[in-house]
């Protein structure tokens, strides 16, 4: 019975659903896990990086975290062709936007400004929405630095810490657990690879797995964002005993 | 024989412009506002061609307006006179462009810096100190070379002005009656009581 309103994306079916969004945002929930946290001095994305075959030449270049703007990158949950296109759009977005006014676009306005091309395809009838949720970590001189998720319906919100994609239901729980109001960067960091950690399917983490970035301040008051190196990444893991073993096999499940 | 004259200082911005509405050589009226302002911390005064300066001041006015209701922010000053160069640009290379000159004085609601811009008809853009357009250039720029510094206070910067309202009385041929004088701070723009009523004599 339900098919008769899957099929177009604009209608609305009896109980008042739009289908292909709901299977949009399940199509997400398979993905690999993203999450964002908010600390007062910087942000940081974190992503599960879903290795398909040993075969599979290991990109050097991020595939799930991208460079918006100066001022702004985000993490992508759902399928790469599809955040591709947006990522593009909101390039070309806040490009446009530091020609005319010769600023940097404020965060919430470059994240509208996608969400209401996500939004016009659950409107504008006979294509599918875009499969892909983002969580954008910036900065402006107004609102500090800022945090935002979206996803495929053109909804969008401000959040402190927050995850997208495969087991986002337990990454969002266990960040609401670790949560501290005014944590730092560092501190945010080590939290970012714990709750990833809980939420992969290994215990051990690798950084061909994973993928990190921070947005923050260097000491003379410029904002920087940095997608991380594989050195760093393992560092970090290192420090954190979350690494895997050199020698091969995955360890116990580290409870701490 | 328009004038516009700006003056930043350690916490504002003074705009003045001449009070003369004119024609050729006929003046229309003596009560003229030759500025508008864009948003709660940004005004523009403008000069030239009669039908083209309100005509683009009020459309970079409702362009401003439109951006602060939109996105629940002002521009900032700076975005504002980017923003204005930007339309001045592509409107010099269309088939009649507008004669429009322009200050652009604010405070950055952010910062809390004060700003001066000078634009012409060119799109020229010019973050000043203290700037004036026409034929007042000549006269103040001077005056203001010797006296302005960037920390003066408000009293200090309405003295300055007065040095350059005095001497421009003394030396220009056509009266421009009088000052009409803006005040952009942190709290918004006041128009300043300005009497001008008396006579400057002449060497």
């Amino acid at each position: 019975m339900s098919r008769r309103y899957d099929s177009r994306t604009t209608i609305f079916s009896p109980e008042g659903r739009l289908y292909q969004v709901e299977y949009a945002l399940e199509a997400i929930s398979h993905a690999g896990t993203a999450l964002g946290i908010l600390a007062k001095d910087g942000i940081v994305l974190a992503a599960e990086r879903k290795v398909t075959s040993k075969l599979l030449e290991q990109d050097t270049s991020a595939e799930k975290l991208y460079i918006l703007n100066d001022n702004m990158i985000c993490a992508v949950a759902g399928m790469t062709a599809d955040a591709n296109i947006l990522i593009n759009y909101a390039r070309q977005a806040a490009q446009k936007y530091l020609l005319t006014y010769n600023e940097d676009i404020p965060c919430e306005q470059l994240v509208r400004r996608l969400c209401d091309l996500k939004q016009g395809y659950t409107q504008h009838g006979g294509l599918r929405p875009f499969g892909v949720s983002f969580i954008y970590a910036g900065y402006d001189p107004q609102r500090q630095f800022q945090l935002y998720q979206s996803n495929p319906s053109g909804n969008y919100g401000g959040w402190k810490a927050t995850s997208v994609g495969a087991n986002n239901a337990s990454a969002q729980s266990l960040l609401k657990q670790d949560y501290k109001e005014d944590c730092d960067l560092k501190e945010a960091c080590g939290m970012a690879v714990k709750v990833l950690s809980k939420t992969m399917d290994s215990t051990k983490l690798s950084s061909e797995k994973i993928e990190f970035a921070t947005v923050g301040k260097t000491k003379d008051g410029r904002i920087y964002h940095h997608l991380w190196g594989a050195d760093e990444i393992t560092t970090l893991l290192k420090e954190h005993d979350l690494a895997r073993d050199e020698t091969g096999a995955d360890g116990d499940r580290v409870t701490s | 024989m328009e004038v516009l004259l700006g003056i930043t200082g350690k916490d504002f911005t003074l705009i003045a412009a001449s009070k003369a509405a004119m024609r050729g050589a006929t003046v229309l009226k003596a009560a003229d506002d030759k500025t508008r302002s864009l948003n709660k911390h940004t005004l523009m005064a403008f000069s030239g061609e009669a039908g083209d300066t309100i005509q683009f001041a009020e459309y970079i006015q409702a362009n401003a307006q439109l951006y602060s209701m939109r996105n629940g922010i002002d521009l900032s000053p700076s975005a504002v006179a980017n923003f204005v160069r930007g339309e001045l640009a592509s409107s010099l290379r269309s088939r009649k462009p507008y004669n429009v000159n322009l200050l652009l004085g604010g405070v950055d609601p952010i910062t809390l810096k004060p700003s001066l811009y000078w634009l012409d008809y060119l799109a020229s853009l010019a973050p000043l100190p203290y700037a004036a357009h026409g034929y007042a250039q000549y006269y103040c720029l001077s005056i203001l070379d010797k006296h302005h510094h960037p920390d003066i206070d408000y009293e200090q910067g309405l003295k300055i002005l007065r040095m350059c309202t005095d001497e421009l009385k003394r030396r220009l041929p056509i009266d421009f009656k009088g000052m009409l004088v803006k005040v952009i701070t942190k709290d918004g723009i006041k128009e300043v009581e300005y009497n001008d009523d008396a006579r400057v004599a002449c060497p």
